[in-house]
Parts: C-alpha cells; sequence; structure tokens
C-alpha cells in the first residue's frame, strides 16, 4: 500500500479530462434519465480535483443510480442493496489514501440501507455521498420509496402510499452528518460546485440530489428545477446570506416565531435585515434542521444548496491515531511476544 | 492433626454459584495453576444467557467444569469428583454431574428455606439423606469469610462478594495448587482498587488455612505434571487463539488486519482480543449489524487487506448475502462462525454444531466456499490461520467455523515459532500489460488481487454476473454456466493444496469413526478407550470440510461401517453420504451440552456388536 498522508490531498497529476473518467461500457440508463447529467457533471469535476485517477473508488448498492461505477474509468464496487455505505467504510479505514465515494439512490440509501445509512452519518468517514433522489423505484418498474409523497398512486399503492416519507436532509443532520448538501440534476453547475465542496469537506459528505425518473415519477421536481417555476420554488443557500428568493429576489424567509414566513421584498415593509442569514459552518445543527424543514411546508421554496458542513475528526484519522499512540506505548507489535504473552511454563 | 497426601492422576472440579458469584473467575484461576504445574487441562465454562438472573434461582446458575490430569486428555470429563455449589440452586442444577462418593462441598449459610424454596427443594438435602452417597462438606462459607474480612472496611456486600475466593482457597489446598498466580492475577486485575485485593486476598488465604487448620479436610490430592512435548506453553482458549492466529495470519502476510464485527455470544471475544492489538496495527471495528461488519471485511479486502468477521449462526444468516458477494467478486475475507444452540436465537450460551450445512449451502444461487473447523481450543489458532491462507491464495472467502464448547474451553497450548509457520504470499500486481480483472492463475484459478490506488488498473467488480476474464457484465448464457463452473473449480482445487488425512488407528478394520469440529476431544478419548480393548476402531478427525480431503472416499472403504457423531441431526452424514453413497451411522444429540466419552463409548460398542 502506497505510504501517503491521511486524506487524498492535490499533487501535481497529469493533466486529466472528462474522457479519462469515462468506462468503455455502454451507459444503460432510460434515454431522458436525470442520471446522465449526474454523471456527466461527476466525470467533468474530478479531472479538477487534483489526485490521481488511481486513487478514486466509486461503491454503490442496488437499484438504477448504483449502475454509476460502471460507466466511470475508476477503481467501483457495485455491492448489494443497501451496502454500500459499509463497504465504503471497509475501503476507506483500511486504506485512507484513498478517495472513496458512495451512489446511491432513495430506495437503496433510505429502505433496504436506512440503518446503515444513518450510522455513515455518525461514523463521518472522509467519504463522499451522492444520493440520488428520484421517490420512486425505477429499476424495479414503479414502486414508491421511502421519499414518495403520501398517497402516490404506483404499482404498489394502486389506491395511494399510505407511508410518510423521509426528508433525507433532516435525516443526515439528526444522525450528525458533518455536511449535508441539496442538489438538483438539471442544474449542472451547483451540481459541479457542490461535489467539489463535498470532496473538499474532511469527513462524511451527503448530497441529496433531486433527480428526475422520466419514465416512473416524471416532472416529480420540475417545480424546482424548470426555468419557468425554479425561481419562485428554491432558495438558494449561500453562507453568510440572507434568504432571498423569487424571479425578481423580491421575496424572503424570515422567522415567525419558530415557524420560517415568506416575505414580500418589494412592498417596503420588508428588508433583508429581518430574513434568516444563513450560516452553513454553524456547528449547532438547528438552523440547518429548521431549514430542511421548509420542504414540509406547502407555499416555501425547497432550499438548495449546502445547509451544513463543519470539520470534525474522522474516523479513520482516529483509528490511525489509536494505532499510532498504540505503538508509542507499547512498541510496535512484535508477533513472538505476543504469542508468548501471560503465564507461561517450558516443558524439558 | 496428621494430614494425609494422595497421589491421583487427575480430578474434575465443577464451580458452581449465581451468574456473577464468580465460578467463571475461580475455575478460571484454578485452571492457570493447574496447567502451570504442568498438568493436562480441559474446561466446561457453562453459563446462562441472562448477565444476573434473580439470585438463587435455578435459571441464574453459572458454572465451570475443569479437569486436570497427569495424563494427556482432550474433555473436561463426563463426571465430577467434586461439586462446589455455593447455594441450593447450584447443587440441584449439578449434582447429578458429581460421581458417587465424590466431594460435595456446599455454603450451609445459603441453604436457608428461601433459598431451598427458590431451588424447587421441599426440604433440606443436607438433612433429609438424599446425599448420603456423597462425601458432604457443609462449611459456612458465609460466616466464614465474614470473620476473616472482619477488619476491613468493605460494606457487607463487597464482603460477601469475596466468598469465591474463599472457596478458591479451598480447592487449592485440596489439590496442593500455589495461589500465587490468583494473588498475581487480583493485584492485577483490581490495581485500582487495592481494597479489593487485600480483601480477596485474606479469604483466599483464610480458605486455604481452613482446610489446613480443620479436622474435616483430612487428605489432599497430588497430581504430576502430563508428558507434554518440550517446548513452551501456556494456556489458551478458542477464541483466544482464533484471535491470534488472525493477527499472525496479518502479520506473516504483511497485511493489516480489519476486523468487523457486531458483538454476539459466543464469538465477542474475539473482538475484545482484537481490539487490545492496536499496535500490530489492527483495525477493528465494531459495526451497527452483521451485514456492516461484513461489508467492512470485504471494503477492506478491496483495499488490499486482510478483512475479517466473525459472529454466530444468527448473525451468519443475516451476513448470507453480502459473502455471496464476496463469492462472486472473489475477494478474500475469512468469516468466523461461533456456532452455538440453534435455530433461531435458540441456546446462545450452549454448544452445538448445527450450522454446517448453512455454511455450505445458506446462500443464494451456486456458492460454493471452502469450509473448514477447528477441533480444540488450540486448534483454532491454526486452524483460522489456514482460512487466511487459503483465502488469499485462491482469492475467495473461507468460512471458519468454531464453537462455544471451544471457543471458552482452555487447554495447555504448545506456543509456535513464528518462523515455523507456513509463509502467506500476496502479489498486488502493477502491470499494466495485459492485465484482466479475471484472468485467472493457471494453477490455482485465483483472479488477480489489484488494488485501488494502483495506477492503470483501474477496473470495477460486482455482484452481477461477469464475462469471464473481462469481468464486465455478461448475460451471455454459456458465459454464466461456465463462470458458475470455474468458481466451484476453484474451490475444489483446494483439495489438491492441504495435508494428507491422518488416521487414528488402523487404516482399516470393523469401524471408522468419523467427526468434524468440537467433537474432536470426546470422539478421540473414546477410540482411545476402544482401541486400548483391542477393538477393531479408528478415528478420522476433518478440519476441511469443503473440499473434503480425496482420500476420505478411499478411507471410508477401509472400514466395514463408519460412525458419524455430531451435536446435529446428522449434517455431515448427509454429505457424506451424498457424496460418497456410504451409509454411514449417526450419534446425534442435540442438548446444547458436548458429547460425554461414554455416549460415543456405547455407540461404539452397539455398532461393534452388530447390534444396529
Amino acid at each position: 500500500m502506497k505510504n501517503r498522508t491521511s486524506s487524498p490531498i492535490p499533487v501535481a497529476v497529469q493533466t486529466l479530462t472528462k474522457q479519462d473518467f469515462t468506462s468503455d461500457q455502454d451507459v444503460r440508463w432510460c434515454p431522458g434519465c436525470g442520471d446522465y447529467s449526474i454523471l456527466a457533471q461527476t466525470q467533468r469535476i474530478l479531472p479538477d480535483l487534483g489526485i490521481p485517477k488511481e486513487d478514486f473508488v466509486f461503491i454503490s448498492g442496488i437499484g438504477c443510480s448504483s449502475r454509476f461505477p460502471y460507466y466511470m474509468n475508476t477503481y467501483g464496487f457495485h455491492t448489494i442493496h443497501g451496502r454500500a455505505p459499509t463497504i465504503a467504510a471497509g475501503v476507506k479505514a483500511a486504506n485512507p489514501d484513498l478517495s472513496v465515494w458512495v451512489i446511491t439512490g432513495d430506495g437503496d440509501a433510505l429502505s433496504i440501507g436506512g440503518n446503515h445509512f444513518i450510522h455513515m452519518m455518525r461514523r463521518n468517514l472522509d467519504i463522499n455521498v451522492l444520493l440520488f433522489n428520484n421517490r420512486i423505484y425505477g429499476l424495479t418498474k414503479g414502486q414508491y420509496s421511502p421519499t414518495s409523497e403520501q398517497g402516490k398512486k404506483t404499482y404498489s399503492t394502486p389506491m395511494g402510499s399510505i407511508d410518510n416519507p423521509f426528508n433525507p436532509i433532516s435525516l443526515a443532520l439528526a444522525s450528525g452528518a458533518t455536511f449535508v448538501a441539496r442538489s438538483l440534476d438539471r442544474d449542472p453547475e451547483h451540481l459541479r460546485n457542490v461535489i467539489k465542496a463535498a470532496f473538499e469537506h474532511k469527513g462524511t459528505s451527503f448530497i441529496e440530489i433531486y433527480q428526475n425518473c422520466n419514465v416512473y415519477n416524471d416532472g416529480a421536481f420540475f417545480m424546482y428545477t424548470e426555468k419557468e417555476t425554479k425561481a419562485e420554488n428554491t432558495v438558494f443557500l449561500e453562507h453568510g446570506e440572507p434568504l432571498v428568493f423569487g424571479k425578481d429576489s423580491d421575496k424572503g424567509i424570515c422567522l415567525n416565531g419558530f415557524k420560517p414566513e415568506v416575505v414580500s421584498l418589494s412592498e417596503g415593509a420588508h428588508s433583508t435585515e429581518e430574513l434568516i442569514t444563513h450560516d452553513q459552518f454553524a456547528e449547532d445543527r438547528t438552523l440547518a434542521y429548521f431549514l430542511s424543514r421548509m420542504t414540509e411546508v406547502s407555499g416555501l421554496p425547497h432550499p438548495i444548496g449546502i445547509f451544513r458542513s463543519v470539520e470534525h475528526p474522522c474516523y479513520e484519522g482516529m483509528m490511525t491515531e489509536q494505532i499510532n499512540t498504540a505503538k508509542e506505548r507499547m512498541g510496535e507489535g512484535d508477533l513472538d511476544a505476543l504469542l508468548n504473552e501471560g503465564d507461561t511454563w517450558v516443558v524439558e | 492433626m496428621k494430614k494425609q497426601k494422595e497421589l491421583i492422576e487427575e480430578a474434575t472440579i465443577m464451580f458452581a454459584s449465581d451468574s456473577g458469584g464468580g465460578s467463571q473467575i475461580i475455575g478460571t484461576q484454578m485452571t492457570e495453576a493447574s496447567a502451570i504445574a504442568g498438568n493436562d487441562v480441559a474446561t466446561l465454562p457453562d453459563y446462562p444467557a441472562e448477565i444476573r438472573a434473580p439470585a438463587g434461582s435455578l435459571a441464574g446458575i453459572s458454572g465451570f467444569q475443569l479437569r486436570f490430569s497427569s495424563a494427556t486428555i482432550h474433555t473436561p470429563g463426563d463426571i465430577c469428583d467434586v461439586l462446589v455449589a455455593m447455594n441450593p440452586a447450584a447443587l440441584k442444577v449439578n449434582i447429578d454431574k458429581l460421581k458417587p462418593n465424590g466431594i460435595l462441598i456446599v455454603d450451609t449459610d445459603n441453604f436457608a428455606q428461601r433459598n431451598l424454596r427458590l431451588a424447587g427443594y421441599s426440604s433440606n438435602p443436607l438433612e433429609d439423606g438424599s446425599l448420603t452417597q456423597f462425601q458432604v462438606f457443609s462449611i459456612e462459607l458465609t460466616r466464614l469469610t465474614r470473620e476473616a474480612l472482619k477488619e476491613t472496611d468493605l460494606t457487607q456486600r463487597e464482603v460477601d462478594r469475596c466468598k469465591n475466593f474463599y472457596a478458591l482457597g479451598m480447592v487449592c489446598w485440596m489439590y496442593n495448587r500455589t495461589m500465587d498466580y490468583a494473588l498475581q492475577w487480583l493485584k492485577e486485575k483490581f490495581a485500582t482498587k487495592p481494597q479489593y485485593i487485600e480483601a480477596n486476598t485474606l479469604a483466599l488465604k483464610a480458605g486455604n488455612i481452613y482446610c489446613e487448620a480443620t479436622e474435616q479436610f483430612a487428605t489432599s490430592y497430588e497430581i504430576k505434571p502430563a508428558k507434554f512435548a518440550s517446548g513452551k506453553y501456556r494456556n489458551i482458549e478458542g477464541n483466544m487463539a482464533t484471535a491470534l492466529g488472525l493477527v499472525a495470519a496479518s502479520q506473516k502476510s504483511g497485511l493489516q488486519l480489519v476486523y468487523g464485527s457486531y458483538p454476539i455470544t459466543p464469538a465477542s471475544t474475539i473482538l475484545h482480543e482484537l481490539a487490545r492489538y492496536r499496535n500490530f496495527g489492527v483495525k477493528t471495528m465494531q459495526m451497527e449489524d452483521e451485514i456492516a461488519a461484513v461489508g467492512v471485511a470485504i471494503g477492506a479486502a478491496f483495499s488490499g487487506a486482510l478483512g475479517a468477521t466473525g459472529s454466530s449462526g444468527p448473525g451468519i444468516a443475516l451476513k448470507a448475502e453480502a459473502i455471496n458477494l464476496a463469492m462472486i467478486v472473489e475477494l478474500p475475507i475469512v468469516v468466523c462462525n461461533i456456532q452455538r444452540a440453534g435455530p433461531s436465537t435458540g441456546m446462545p450460551t450452549k454448544t452445538e454444531q448445527a450450522d454446517l450445512l448453512q455454511m455450505f449451502y445458506g446462500r443464494n444461487g451456486e456458492s460454493p466456499l471452502p469450509v473448514i473447523a477447528a477441533s480444540r481450543p488450540s486448534d483454532c489458532f491454526e486452524t483460522v490461520y489456514e482460512a487466511c491462507r487459503i483465502a488469499l491464495k485462491y482469492m475467495t472467502p473461507v468460512i471458519f467455523m468454531s464453537d462455544l464448547y471451544i471457543a471458552f474451553g482452555a487447554e495447555p497450548w504448545l506456543i509456535p515459532q513464528v518462523s515455523d509457520l507456513p509463509p502467506i504470499d500476496v502479489d498486488f500486481p502493477t502491470d499494466t500489460n495485459g492485465f484482466e480483472p479475471y484472468l485467472r492463475d493457471e494453477a490455482t484459478l485465483a483472479r488477480p488481487w489489484a488494488i485501488p490506488g494502483t495506477p492503470g488498473l483501474e477496473h470495477r467488480i460486482g455482484g452481477l454476473e461477469k464475462a469471464d476474464i473481462s469481468g464486465n457484465v455478461s448475460y451471455d448464457p454459456d458465459n454464466h454456466e461456465q463462470m458458475v463452473h470455474l468458481r466451484a473449480e476453484k474451490v475444489a482445487r483446494i483439495a489438491d493444496d492441504i495435508p494428507p488425512t491422518e488416521i487414528f488407528g488402523e487404516p482399516s478394520g470393523e469401524l471408522l469413526v468419523l467427526s468434524w469440529g468440537g467433537t474432536y476431544g470426546a470422539v478421540r478419548t473414546a477410540v482411545e478407550h476402544k482401541q486400548a480393548e483391542s477393538k477393531s476402531v479408528s478415528h478420522v478427525h476433518l478440519r476441511y470440510l469443503n473440499p473434503l480431503p480425496k482420500e476420505i472416499g478411499d478411507i471410508m472403504k477401509g472400514f466395514k461401517r463408519v460412525l458419524i457423531p455430531e451435536l446435529n441431526l446428522g449434517q455431515l452424514r448427509l454429505l457424506i453420504r451424498a457424496e460418497y453413497l456410504v451409509d454411514a451411522v449417526g450419534l446425534n444429540k442435540i442438548q446444547g451440552q458436548p458429547f460425554h466419552v461414554f455416549e460415543v463409548e456405547s455407540k461404539i460398542d452397539e455398532l461393534l456388536r452388530g447390534d444396529v
């Protein structure tokens, strides 16, 4: 194993291009699927991250999104349903020099892999998690998912789903994630920037990506992604900036008691000073969580961007520290001494 | 009065108390002292799943059976010479294990009405004549311990917790054991609580002096050292040996060990042991569940580490899908199944070997895996080391099987020289020329282990069927069939890479006893006894279960009958009958307890008589 420092540090490498990250396998998502955009943006941003191609590892579970690693010309592991976080943890713990990415979907991460998801969030290994949320099961042909809205009619819920959906951002925050963001398949530039920020964050970075399934849940997010409606229905989070949105930046979000409220900035009654100012670096999760709940209230725009980004010690770093401390205290392990430990006796 | 010292060959002692009453501790201390005195030792801890069942209840009794001998022994004994029962429930649960005229030591202070009632006694057995066939030593253990500790500042509750050491002091006197190691253990255990060192020391010595001073105890016993092969020994439990074997494989291969685990009886102590070895670079990861634990091992293997996980049957069931993933992607991991009594949660603190078919067949699709099993506590070291060697050489998950009986049992271990351990060579390819992720080694059929971080060898693996050589996803019908055969052939070829099978006894005759796993001790002892009676019986104990050694079929042909004793309903027997069409007979026991030697002996007699 190469002896490098404990996190991927940009080093001078030959200039790579998107093409270098494209494998020779035919992409087999449905034409028009949002996954194409996410793949393209990832392939476009990786050359800019400054680490050698061989140090990237993409790990996925099962589902449409999880075919992703086959299309990346990097090391990749298409694992089993919901378990990618566990295998990623092993890859990263064994070799902290690698840049480890988990590709998952709403069913993979939040249903069958729900337990691993929350523990991955709290464990804080330095891995990057892209959750393609299309609010539907695509690969199994159209059943409702744990992010599908209540009442959703699907093959498995002809009278409408009676499950309450998860809010992935809230779940990640509640689980202690140190980097939590949301982006859109149909906003390439924003998506690239958020992926880059996730890479640069040390610790588990979680990105929920609103992704369109044009076969089984077409248009689920169009209100937030399409030009005609996007500005009125999303608010882009910028650190240190007030929450302003709308086609003419004429609306804002302010606090009314413990509730978010939309106010108009155009009528002179309210100014940007009254609005909530975003602080993505706040150690306290309350604001980020508060923002994550806005999607639960109709009439409020969906926050897009980085909800939280705080530096906590990484699991693999602390593991290395323990190993170093043990070696300092007890010396480098000596197998002969270990086998002969404790009370021994000699038979002549 | 004049005390006598009598020379005897061996003794079997059972310590029994409420769980938490310290039977396991004093049993372990007596084991250490006996092993260091040069005796061969074998132990059988037997305790309930409840950490602290109600005091005095039958359900809460914890026992520790220890046998020590001047001869070579393989089992903790069928029947006890001494029973130390700290209360009526401990007596009731264990009295059947005491031989006629055996020594029974009881704490009479605990035989009040309430405790008798809890144990289900309608009258006091110490007074109703029901124990006349034993040598009963009625000792006021509680009062005597309190008396010995009256100068200390401890509470009465704390004082009473020292009773076990009073009893240990007595047993040390009876068998002429030094108390030095127990005293040293106390100093280490209670390094930060000197008042407990003092109190337990007082109790230990008082118990010893009590026997010396009272007329009740007229005879002590001496057991000469056993004859061992020369070398350096230590006492070892199975799980400890398993942990050391994994570390040894890591050191000899030069790979870091990553052990993912989720706590489960009886596998947890492997995790506890390995967690102490950070200075060996060992990375233990206690994960959120069994699946995550094996996932970590698989991920670590993908990164080029020695990945391992350990559990018991219920946990292995949860891991099955991931083990199958490791099988199809062909990554080397070691899966330790420390069996306990099933099905389902079953009896978590009792032994059994009923997971064999689960290990063979408990995964979807055609999923051949090497399966090897340890035979006794010290054998866990070599067997798990061998599991690592096979995994790394053949690029496959390997199932290492142990069971609660050998995991918690202890025996002397001839400490191996590190230089004598077989080498484990690992090759990570770096040459991009002609690299294909599933291009196999011609001899072993192993695929190359190209690890992330190696320039130019970027490739993708996954659970979908893969095209031969390239590893790309493939749904081609012929390719699938070929890959299924290739994976099976790879495992089958391991049979060419294992040592020849040892036959204990004549290579042909009336009866072959074929066994595997933790039944070794009882079966070997039974066969030894029958051979001593000039009976035509031989024994083969299998370490390699999949693939089976190639010569097994021929060996069985040399015998008129084949007996397969197992702590299940005949799982190896099913495999042997299916593979070789041999009409093997079973001896099957499903009680959560190991075989008694006499059970195996009487089955051998029955078969040799031709009764069945």
